[in-house]
């Protein structure tokens, strides 16, 4: 009785050596980068994170395919590396000895990614599933681009600040014309006392056009240097 | 009856609230883009420190006179550069048409460029910065390729802002982003410039002095960041070997005279509101200094952050590499560290030296990545902004920069738009009632609409074109002139007279020297040498071509014939008006000459001209 059983065990044995090896049929080859993920909150790789790992594969298996018949003991892992890398592969527990088909696992386990990346406190960067691409998450894109909100904002500021100075400078314009229509009209009138020499009026003398008398301009030369 | 007849009379000339206004001006239009992003690179390129050497000696014997010379002329004849030039002897008045002219094609494409700083600017305020991420392709399932293949940074530059075409002749459509950026960058310029200097000289206070703040805040915290030292060191090491090179002094007094925006006619426009009491020699060397100065100052933030992207590249690349050696031997995490990578390698490669040739490592050399140096716009589009991701709180170090090359152009674009302005208010032909607001706006106008071919999608290698050969080359043609006329056909004595009235003292002989001798010969030699190395490499510019084998290298392409065509049509454009105003008035001259009853016009002196 004892031989018996030894002999199916090793049987059984055997047989998963060789379902799950590097490289076998419809198995896949995990990396986990716990370190660079946690840092100092680094939790070791012992047997309870591998019975961890053998659940949550059990458990994307029997989500996937909704029928309750994978069962821990399905998921076989080997080749467990000091890099945290090994191999796994999923056993039909209906068929013997062989394993599902690698398309069903990989949906299943893209199906559930999220949950089993969680129970790790990893990402998809960290927790690797070598040939098992992860879907990118699209790009976070605000309704209005952001940048038409500034630009409007600039904008707004610069023609404000465009149409003040070029009705400042209409209205100072406006003023000086009554000003000067103004001094005109008052000019006219006689009553503002411009002081008048010889007939010319004094501002006149200091415009270019006045005439400048030769005998009392400054000439350098006519003085004694101090 | 008025007894003095030295102080000038009041003729309604506008003129600078106070003297630092003017100070501010003249070192806002001389201080630019270039003293960020091409003194620096220069230094790189030509052996670190001793670059210094020749780019002193070159602002020693070309720059300071040139600049006094400039400020002395416009000071002294209160006129823009068109009329000064024709007051000083109707023969020279070419000169002054040819640096209108290189002031207006310089405008044009100048403010192109704040465009797109603009456009990084308000893109800055987005999280995550946009030029950080690549974006995903159509059917989400990989990155986008031409970003994937180049870098996200050179896909946001080439794609995302410029919609660059493979090559100049396919002109693509106008750009819709960019034509609001350029519509609010003329709206900006127009309400600094909309009174003249009225309105600049308030502007300039922040414009002129902001960019030294910010660069202060990016020097105290680039000197803060890893690998700074191996930059600022890989900066200043002089080589002095490289003084051997011809080159370097070329380009020593190339950058030397572009740094100081000599010839384009500003400087004669600023100085021109000047009162005529001013010492102009002071000036002309205080402007000369601080922007020297300021080109030094710029370089230790930028080299800074330049040697912390470096040594971000290596240490990213080491850890790339870690990571593949550490998968492939499936070896403990951090087994591995920078520190001990080289002895790790070592001994894998003994050990299993075929699983190590499998892996193909990139070697990593902190030389060869501080080696890659960048100028003009690729430094601050994607070089710096590459490195501004690298930094903690991006987007505050994204806008402050932005804001500061804003800045430093806006500054410039002042001066150049009071060159191509001043000129216009004293020309005849436009009427004395049109207000000064109007005609600054019909400029700005004509200006925003000439440049709208830039926003098209081969607009960038178009400004590279008008970079190269209106902004250079007529430049030194004018300033040339400029000397020549002054030193001889105004002659030095008067000049030297007019400018003892202006300051009280006379220039002394280290003016006199460069102003007769070296000044003109060291224009005539730089002239040479640029027409020589100009003429002998074939003209080609770099394009942007995704589907060019070499990607993400850029690919080499000759211009087509019309395209150099309008190459030595811009060189030669403004030069052209030397001769051709000489020659105008020369054969007015000898018509006039024929008949004896006419008087020949006199050459004016600066003291005439203003009575």
């Amino acid at each position: 009785m004892l031989r018996v059983l030894l002999l199916i065990l090793s049987v059984v044995a055997i047989a998963h050596a060789e379902l799950c090896k590097p490289d076998a049929q419809n198995a896949f080859k995990v990396r986990l980068s716990i370190k660079t993920a946690l840092g100092d909150n680094a939790y070791a790789w012992d047997a309870n994170e591998e019975y961890l790992f053998k659940a949550m594969v059990a458990f994307a298996m029997r989500r996937y395919s909704s029928k309750s018949t994978t069962q821990i003991s399905n998921v076989l892992l080997c080749n467990v590396t000091d890099r945290v890398s090994f191999w796994f592969v999923v056993t039909d527990s209906s068929k013997n000895v062989t394993t599902v088909p690698g398309s069903e696992v990989e949906a299943a386990i893209r199906m559930n990614r999220n949950r089993i990346n969680s129970a790790f406190l990893l990402s998809d960067k960290t927790l690797q599933f070598l040939k098992i691409t992860s879907t990118l998450s699209p790009p976070v894109e605000p309704s209005t681009p952001v940048w038409l909100i500034v630009f409007g904002v600039v904008l707004c500021l610069i023609v404000a600040g465009i149409v003040f100075l070029v009705v400042a400078g209409i209205r100072q314009r406006k003023k000086k014309n009554k000003e000067s229509t103004e001094r005109e009209n008052l000019e006219e009138k006689g009553e503002v006392t411009i002081t008048v020499e010889n007939g010319i009026p004094c501002e006149v003398l200091d415009l270019k056009a006045g005439h400048i008398n030769g005998v009392f301009a400054a000439d350098d030369e006519r003085f004694t240097p101090l | 009856l008025s007894m003095s007849s030295e102080v000038p009379k009041e003729d309604g000339r506008p003129k600078w609230d106070n003297k630092f206004q003017y100070i501010l001006s003249c070192i806002g239009f001389a201080v630019g883009l270039g003293n960020v992003w091409r003194f620096p690179y220069l230094c790189q390129i030509h052996g670190g420190g001793a670059f210094l050497i020749p780019y002193f000696i070159a602002l020693l014997f070309e720059g300071i006179p040139l600049l006094h010379l400039e400020l002395a002329l416009g000071q002294c004849l209160r006129k823009g550069s068109i009329s000064a030039w024709n007051t000083i002897s109707p023969y020279l008045g070419g000169v002054g048409v040819g640096s209108w002219m290189v002031s207006v094609l310089v405008s044009l494409y100048y403010n192109t460029v704040l465009t797109w700083v603009m456009w990084y600017f308000i893109n800055s305020f987005q999280e995550p910065l946009p030029w950080s991420a690549c974006p995903l392709n159509e059917n989400r399932t990989g990155l986008n390729e031409e970003c994937y293949e180049s870098t996200a940074v050179n896909y946001f530059w080439y794609r995302k802002t410029l919609n660059i075409t493979p090559d100049v002749t396919e002109s693509g459509t106008l750009q819709w982003w960019l034509i609001l950026c350029l519509a609010t960058c003329w709206a900006i310029v127009y309400l600094c410039t909309i009174r003249g200097i009225e309105t600049t000289g308030k502007a300039i206070y922040v414009t002129a002095i902001f960019p030294y703040l910010v660069l202060t805040i990016f020097l105290i915290h680039g000197l803060t960041l890893p690998g700074a030292t191996e930059g600022l060191a890989y900066l200043f090491t002089p080589n002095l070997n490289t003084l051997k090179n011809p080159r370097v002094w070329l380009d020593a007094a190339t950058q030397i005279f572009f740094s100081l925006s000599l010839a384009f006619g500003g400087l004669i426009a600023f100085s021109s509101y000047n009162s005529p009491k001013n010492d102009c020699e002071k000036d002309a060397v205080t402007v000369a200094v601080v922007n020297s100065m300021t080109s030094l100052y710029a370089s230790i933030p930028i080299f800074s952050v330049l040697g912390f992207k470096a040594t971000t590249g290596y240490w990213d690349c080491l850890d790339r590499n870690i990571i593949s050696i550490i998968n492939e031997f499936d070896l403990p995490e951090e087994s591995i560290m920078r520190q001990n990578y080289t002895a790790w390698i070592s001994f894998l490669n003994s050990s299993h030296p075929d699983k190590i040739a499998g892996l193909k490592l990139k070697s990593c050399d902190l030389q060869e990545l501080l080696d890659q140096s960048v100028s003009g716009t690729g430094l601050a589009f994607i070089v710096f902004t590459q490195a501004i991701i690298l930094m903690p709180g991006s987007q505050a170090w994204a806008i402050l920069f932005f804001i500061m090359l804003f800045s430093l152009g806006l500054s410039s674009m002042f001066g150049n738009i009071e060159g191509v302005f001043t000129p216009l208010l004293e020309l005849q032909i436009i009427s004395k009632s049109i207000p000064k607001e109007l005609l600054s706006g019909i400029i700005c106008i004509i200006c925003f609409l000439i440049a709208l071919c830039f926003t098209l999608s081969s607009g960038s290698y178009w400004i590279d074109i008008f970079d190269s050969y209106a902004a250079s080359l007529p430049l030194l043609v004018i300033a040339f002139f400029e000397v020549i006329g002054v030193a001889y056909v105004y002659k030095i004595k008067r000049f030297s007279k007019d400018v003892k009235q202006m300051t009280g003292r006379k220039p002394n002989l280290y003016w006199q020297i460069t102003w007769r001798f070296i000044s003109p010969l060291l224009l005539l030699i730089v002239f040479v040498a640029f027409v020589t190395l100009q003429i002998q490499k074939p003209s080609s510019y770099a394009a942007w071509n995704p589907r060019y084998e070499g990607f993400p290298m850029k690919e080499e392409k000759i211009y087509p014939p019309w395209v150099l065509a309008i190459c030595v049509l811009l060189a030669v454009l403004p030069c052209v008006f030397v001769p051709l105003v000489a020659l105008f008035h020369l054969i007015k001259r000898t018509r006039r000459s024929k008949d004896p009853s006419l008087v020949s016009p006199e050459v004016f002196s600066c003291q005439g001209a203003n009575s």
